[in-house]
């Protein structure tokens, strides 16, 4: 799946996209977050506070439980601040 | 219903899209808008530089027009929200709502407003006039309260 990354999350991890592959085991938004903490300190420092960050399946707001199964792109993101 | 919605680098005029809503029309009684400017933070912001999800930003404003136009009798809305560096005193987003009568169209554009700040997909990095002031805008729980107004509202006109 390719994953998205905004604002501070993509400065913390150090790229705005790449392409993930996930193991099996990993099934929800919030066992993404910590798949992907491991990978490194950017991604640690990224998903420090798993709660300040907010994710999106193909496009959608999820929450930590969403299952990513079919998803093609996941993004992450700290809390919106448009308007 | 006619709605709009554009994420756009350029800037807009508000005028012409609000009167847009209403020209040519008989049906139209009220046009309601609304434009956001970015402030100079008391001279310490140089400017704001908007990053947007680009795709999802079009489409979570038009999921949520479509919310609007589920509880309130519109007949058109415009959404315009521009990305990339944007200096105080210039516009950054703009609403307008379209309905027969002013009630709708004036509760359909603060909860598309309320929506936008917390649920399109756009952050703003402030850029200082010296650099002790930079950095991301952190998101305010008042915006979230606002929006949070509006899920358990009463739908319907």
């Amino acid at each position: 799946m390719k994953a998205l990354y905004f604002a501070w999350v993509r400065e913390r991890v150090g790229k705005a996209e790449e392409e993930l592959d996930p193991p099996a085991t990993v099934a929800t938004v919030g066992d993404l977050i910590a798949w992907l903490s491991r990978r490194g300190e950017g991604y640690a420092h990224a998903f420090d506070k798993p709660l300040a960050v907010r994710a999106a399946l193909d496009r959608v707001h999820a929450r930590s439980d969403a299952l990513i199964a079919g998803a093609k792109e996941v993004a992450f993101f700290p809390p919106m601040t448009g308007g | 219903m006619m709605a709009t919605v554009r994420v756009q680098r350029d800037d807009f005029d508000p005028g012409a899209e609000a009167e847009g809503l209403a020209r040519g029309r008989k049906d139209v009684g009220a046009v309601a808008s609304f434009v956001g400017y970015c402030r100079d933070e008391g001279g310490r912001l140089a400017a704001l530089e908007l990053e947007h999800y680009a795709g999802m930003a079009e489409e979570e404003i038009a999921r949520a027009v479509g919310e609007a136009e589920g509880r309130w009798p519109l007949l058109g809305v415009a959404v315009i929200h521009r990305y990339g560096r944007i200096a105080p005193g210039e516009r950054i987003v703009f609403v307008a709502v379209a309905a027969a009568h002013r009630g709708a169209a004036f509760a359909a554009a603060e909860m598309l407003m309320d929506y936008l700040k917390t649920r399109a997909p756009f952050w703003k990095l402030v850029i200082g006039v010296d650099g002790a002031f930079e950095g991301w805008v952190e998101a305010k729980a008042d915006d979230d309260r606002s929006a949070a107004r509006w899920s358990d509202a009463v739908s319907g006109p």
